[in-house]
């Protein structure tokens, strides 16, 4: 498939392209002058281009002038003319644009709302200057995300999906596809319309399956009556206004796929412990439902919005052509040279090697090689989910097993693929494992991301089972390398929930993957130590005006990408991770 | 009074302002922004906060004035000259907008007047400050030197 990024180029129009994010446009909606001229200021000595707005029509009228005309929309909450949530969803849904919103009202329900209105992020104000140099992540996050879900349409277009995986598709790239859009191929073939004209012209809202909105979806259908259920009674019982009935469609279809999928799995794991997912003692299929309801019990474990993940978008991040990589690290690099400050004190090279090992191939690898029943591996979900989640994970992880099994083996895997020898096994599942790498390498710490980009794990190739044995396997052991980020985790929540750092994440771990497979577990171990560093300075809700100190000179300094370059087999890998960090390390902030 | 005399005048007299909580670190902010392209962007920023909290007061003055109070405007009013005053770090007016909510949402009518009072207190207290240490600014200016940048401790 002919890697075209469409999307990336009328994004990053001319100016952008060479300095990005210098050049971002921005347009900042507020009704309070003072504000609006502090902002244009700040956002001018960021190096952006911005356009300011007294009145949110006033705002809407610009961006339906120039749909092109922008990059992000910052907006305060509190207008006259207009609710600035409501002005939230109209961009989202007509321009999807990234929308951040301010107020100097940091109460976490505000805050929540504003996250499931979809915002990217919520800032507190007085707003810092840090806050604002680093909102072009949001952007370059939705760039990625759309060049992988044209990717993936593109891939699909007419691919016949097996359900039993014995149909892999003709090249690799069709395989990756299939891994990650496993849903979308489901779409593809069992529902022609869908997505794909959407898809195939230009870039199209996408309604992003939160983790909130999933909870909804999964609460009316086990109110229904998951025999009962159909569209449009999931539809009202929701009662999302903006959701449509062929939204729901789409997202019941995979949903049902993913759920027979894990019956199916249930099947395979008779002689596994079962999955166990933190508090879930699940080992039946009913286990999923049990899952789905209880993603809703720990809903306020985690803020909703982080999990951000569109349905389409599931597997966008295992669609990952060497093209795609290349311009992928293209645009990294780029941002590379501006932004170096993760560091990551590199736990365990040795883990490292040994990840790398086994994600050494390229997605296109994937098709071939399952052979999993070459790894006898028993299959015990119940380690590797445990250490991996504390409270505020296990929603996550939950709801990712919502999805797909595969995205918890996948975690673990690239969790505890490390050092063992599960390395060794993990390499003759090869492509397993190269597709569990993917979806999983992302988060290690950050079962928001996971399960966002898990989702898209769900790999819809029957064979992904098979090796699940594998993943368990080398999950199994790393029990260790969780605990950190475990902490780190736990650590996060009382600070009140970095929705920035998790969609940084987010957007660092599908870098990271698609840039390169190799980099999971330094990832990982990077992602947990940038936590640790750096300010958290976007989503202070909970902490009004609480300044973080910065890190930079912490000691966590960035040997890691060296370190990484080391280790990696390729290259290619390192100057992708730094901005990945960069990210993180804004987001997060461990006090 | 020689240059050097007023400029340590005026550092002292700025620090006084965060001391007693007049100003927070915002302020500094605005000040750090500013910069050759706009040398007067603080004042610029201040005289737009005066304005808009002057109008912002009126209007809160007015509606409590009303036969029947209508507290969600007073609220939706207070917010904004809560968001604006934090905008230049004029805390005191800030808090004082901060308790003026509550009382809005109790819709206790004389609890907010007496609130109005004291962000009016509040607000024409950082006036004058904000005007005096403009004013000493201009006069280090207008005497050949430089205003120094404060250093920040935030």
């Amino acid at each position: 498939m002919s890697f075209s990024a469409p999307s990336m180029e009328n994004g990053f129009s001319s100016p952008r392209n060479d300095s990005f994010p210098a050049g971002l446009r921005v347009l900042v909606v507020d009704d309070d002058p003072t504000w609006l001229k502090i902002l244009e200021k700040m956002l001018k000595k960021c190096s952006y281009e911005v356009t300011t707005c007294g009145l949110a029509r006033e705002a809407l009228k610009l961006l339906r002038e120039r749909k092109d005309g922008y990059d992000i929309v910052i907006s305060d909450v509190n207008m006259p003319d207009m609710d600035g949530f409501k002005l939230l969803e109209h961009v989202g849904l007509e321009m999807d644009l990234p929308v951040l919103m301010m107020s100097v009202d940091g109460e976490t329900s505000r805050v929540m709302k504003g996250v499931q209105h979809g915002a990217c992020d919520y800032l507190l104000k007085p707003i810092r200057m840090k806050e604002l140099r680093n909102i072009w992540q949001h952007v370059f996050r939705k760039k990625i995300h759309e060049i992988r879900d044209i990717e993936s349409h593109d891939s699909y277009d007419g691919i016949q999906i097996s359900r039993n995986g014995s149909d892999l598709s003709d090249d690799g790239h069709m395989f990756c596809g299939e891994d990650l859009a496993y849903g979308k191929k489901r779409k593809d073939f069992e529902n022609k319309h869908d997505d794909i004209g959407d898809h195939s012209s230009t870039k199209k809202h996408r309604v992003v399956w939160s983790v909130d909105l999933h909870q909804k979806f999964v609460k009316a259908v086990n109110q229904i009556g998951f025999d009962k259920v159909g569209p449009k009674k999931i539809l009202d019982l929701m009662n999302v206004p903006w959701l449509t009935r062929e939204n729901v469609a789409s997202h019941l279809q995979k949903y049902r796929l993913y759920l027979s999928r894990l019956q199916k799995e249930n099947d395979l794991k008779a002689s596994f412990g079962g999955i166990k997912l933190s508090d879930l003692p699940s080992k039946d299929p009913a286990g999923s439902f049990g899952l789905q309801s209880s993603i809703n019990v720990n809903q306020n474990d985690v803020p909703n919005g982080s999990y951000q993940f569109s349905g389409d978008n599931f597997f966008a991040q295992d669609v990952d052509t060497k093209n795609h990589e290349g311009d992928l690290k293209r645009v990294v690099s780029e941002t590379t040279e501006t932004k170096r400050t993760l560091t990551a004190d590199l736990p365990d090279p040795q883990d490292m090697r040994s990840s790398q090992m086994s994600f050494d191939h390229s997605f296109g690898s994937l098709d071939s090689e399952v052979n999993f029943s070459a790894i006898p591996a028993p299959y015990s979900w119940s380690e590797a989910p445990k250490i991996q989640f504390k409270d505020e994970i296990k929603p996550l992880l939950q709801l990712e097993d919502g999805f797909s099994q595969l995205p918890l083996s996948g975690l673990h895997n690239h969790i505890q693929i490390d050092p063992l020898q599960s390395a060794s096994s993990i390499t003759s599942g090869l492509s397993m494992t190269g597709r569990e790498i993917c979806g999983p390498a992302k988060i290690k710490p950050l079962y928001a991301q996971y399960c966002s980009n898990h989702v898209s794990l769900l790999s819809p190739k029957e064979s992904a089972f098979d090796s699940f044995p594998v993943q368990s396997k080398s999950h199994v052991e790393k029990h260790q390398s969780f605990e950190p980020i475990s902490t780190a985790i736990s650590s996060m929540k009382p600070q009140g929930f970095n929705l920035s750092c998790i969609t940084d994440f987010e957007s660092c771990q599908r870098n990271l993957i698609s840039a390169t497979d190799s980099t999971f577990e330094p990832f990982n171990e990077d992602l947990r130590v940038c936590w640790l560093e750096g300010d958290c300075h976007s989503m202070n809700f909970g902490l009004p005006n609480v300044e973080f100190t910065d890190y930079t000179d912490a000691g966590f300094i960035a040997e890691f990408p060296i370190y990484f370059c080391d280790t990696l087999t390729s290259d290619t890998e390192c100057p992708f991770d730094q901005p990945e960090y960069s990210i993180v390390d804004q987001g997060l902030f461990l006090s | 009074m020689e240059v050097g005399q007023m400029q340590r005048r005026l550092a002292e007299y700025t620090k006084s302002l965060f001391m007693e909580g007049i100003l927070d670190a915002q302020f500094l902010q605005l000040q750090q922004l500013q910069d050759e392209s706009n040398p007067d962007f603080v004042v610029e920023v201040v005289t737009l906060f005066f304005d808009d909290s002057e109008k912002l007061l009126n209007d809160i003055a007015r509606a409590l004035d009303q036969q029947c109070v209508d507290f969600k405007k007073i609220d939706a009013h207070v917010h904004q000259l809560k968001g604006s005053s934090s905008s230049v770090g004029a805390q005191r007016v800030k808090n004082a907008c901060v308790a003026f909510r509550n009382f809005c949402e109790e819709q206790n009518a004389e609890g907010s007047l007496r609130c109005l009072q004291q962000v009016k207190q509040e607000y024409n207290l950082v006036k004058n400050k904000l005007e005096t240490l403009f004013r000493l600014e201009q006069q280090i200016v207008a005497a050949g030197g430089s205003v120094p940048m404060i250093e920040s401790s935030f």
